[in-house]
């Protein structure tokens, strides 16, 4: 008993070290991000921002598009079939209209980006770490939180929500597909409901959430990358996990938010 | 003047003692040679002098700022004044070797582009590299990389040059034009050198002085004939290059005697 209460206790504070280590990254992230910014910023950093923004955002447009389109039709069909029942196929445009955008776009954006940009990150950071580029970068008096992190951090910041936007977009799109082939329901007529049953607080939650996961996302990706020690194989394992934590991290925000957004809302 | 004192500096890792109330005086201008066999050291000693990690005590002072104690923006002042060539060169992979060499001066120096592009390649043609800058380090060779690397280290005009096994995984010409490229940069930046290196043939071409490091102590700091000459066991063996005796050892001995006797060996 006594051994197990210790083992509950020592994974206790290994998660705390953890939240800790992701606390003080967003801190240090956050007072760097200003280097990063157009203008006021560092030119280089914010180059190397769009550059992330591309990698990060565009380069990831057509899978998340593809995914969204799927998960539309999914989600009208899987509606369509129960609401036809009682009479209440309109509702199918509601349900994917304000699910895409309150939850499903920037959850599945969040899970893409994850897969995809997390793992990058943490890999990319993960072998700087290796191959001595980061104790190059301190030796050279660079702050590699500002001139690693903080790019990242911006690209993803910006990058994210308009994903999300473009995944909801396309989940919506979905929606009318699965609308026009049971009814014959014209686009502008589905536009026009679809903007009668979303009113603008879904559209911001649904961003405010996207933002977060953004953070969250490259937040783990970095604190694994620098986490890394040993060899190769120390990157493989980081990869991994800097997926998998964040993919948990995305959802358990995620519900934190939508707990929020939940109980703030009017009923 | 010494521009490197190291004072009572110890660094324990979980307990274990790697380094052992050194001390040292570096002075300007001189070439320092810290001299070692694998796990004396050497390299615990080198991430102390360049600040990359914080010892369990004693000081690290380098024109006259304690690296140990000092506040960030005291160690990024000094660490301008020091140009670092690791082992693995550590170039950044995304960046070409001009874009390598450019970095700290586009950095932390308000030149003109004209005259960073002149610097640059100025830096590179002093180390054979002219007309590589538009390569990749993918796409250099080792020995080229390691230059390009000293090239990186000259950028700023640093006070202090380090070089972290400059001949490791070289042959034995490539070692020598490296070897011939310390002391021609020495000779023309006149600046203060610090080489760590088990490369006796290196070590006693370019040394000032060397400092023989064992098991986290100093056997001796001298010339290059004071080494030479002494008598100390340790670095007999060393510079005699005796093998240690492993295989005959009383503990490897018995426990192969102890093997050879058990029943499953001699039933």
């Amino acid at each position: 008993m006594a051994k197990f209460i210790e083992s509950v206790g020592r994974d206790t504070l290994k998660r705390l070290e953890y939240v800790g280590g992701l606390s003080i990254g967003l801190w240090a992230a956050v007072r760097a991000l200003r280097t990063a910014l157009p203008v006021t910023g560092n030119r280089y950093r914010w180059k190397a921002s769009i550059v992330q923004m591309l990698q990060i955002g565009v380069e990831a447009t057509p899978m998340v598009g593809l995914m969204a389109l799927c998960c539309g039709f999914i989600l009208a069909m899987q509606g369509g079939s129960e609401l036809r029942r009682y009479g209440a196929l309109s509702l199918v445009i509601d349900l994917v209209a304000i699910g895409f955008t309150r939850e499903i776009g920037p959850l599945l954006t969040a899970i893409a980006v994850s897969g995809r940009s997390g793992s990058a990150i943490s890999a990319e950071i993960g072998t700087m770490v290796v191959t001595e580029e980061i104790d190059t970068l301190k030796v050279m008096a660079f702050e590699p939180v500002e001139f690693v992190m903080a790019p990242k951090l911006l690209g993803a910041l910006i990058a994210v929500p308009c994903l999300t936007v473009v995944c909801n977009v396309c989940g919506i799109f979905a929606g009318w597909i699965y609308m026009f082939f049971s009814t014959h329901l014209g686009l502008k007529l589905y536009l026009r409901e679809v903007l009668d049953s979303l009113v603008l607080r879904d559209v911001v939650s649904g961003l405010i959430k996207s933002i977060a996961f953004a953070a969250i996302i490259v937040l783990v990706g970095c604190l694994e990358g620098f986490r890394v020690r040993g060899g190769p194989e120390a990157v493989g394992r980081s990869t991994t996990a800097a997926v998998v934590k964040s993919t948990f991290l995305v959802i358990v925000a995620d519900m934190f938010f939508t707990a929020i957004f939940y109980f703030t809302g009017k009923h | 003047m010494s521009i490197i004192s190291v004072r009572n500096l110890v660094v324990e890792y979980a307990g274990r003692r790697v380094l052992d109330g050194l001390n040292l005086e570096i002075e300007a201008g001189e070439t320092m040679v810290l001299l070692g066999g694998s796990g004396a050291g050497k390299t615990t000693l080198l991430r102390n002098l360049l600040g990359l990690e914080r010892p369990q005590s004693g000081s690290v002072v380098i024109k006259e700022v304690d690296i140990t104690r000092c506040s960030p923006a005291e160690l990024k002042r000094v660490r301008r004044s020091i140009g670092v060539s690791f082992q693995s060169a550590a170039l950044f992979n995304s960046l070409t070797v001009e874009e390598n060499v450019a970095l700290a001066l586009r950095e932390h120096t308000s030149l003109a582009p004209s005259i960073i592009e002149l610097d640059v390649w100025m830096k590179l043609a002093a180390v054979g590299l002219a007309d590589f800058g538009k390569l990749y380090p993918q796409e250099l060779s080792g020995g080229m990389r390691k230059r390009a690397s000293v090239a990186r280290a000259l950028a700023l005009d640093p006070e202090i040059l380090v070089f972290d096994e400059p001949s490791a995984g070289l042959d034995p010409i490539v070692a020598a034009e490296l070897d011939d490229l310390i002391l021609f940069s020495k000779r023309v930046f006149q600046m203060t050198v610090v080489v760590v290196t088990h490369e006796l043939a290196s070590a006693f071409r370019i040394a000032d002085r060397i400092a023989m490091l064992y098991q986290g102590s100093f056997l001796a700091v001298g010339t290059k004939d004071e080494i030479r000459a002494s008598q100390n066991p340790h670095i007999r063996q060393f510079l005699d290059r005796v093998p240690d005796t492993i295989a005959t050892a009383h503990v490897v001995e018995s426990f192969f005697e102890k093997y050879l006797s058990s029943p499953e060996v001699t039933p």
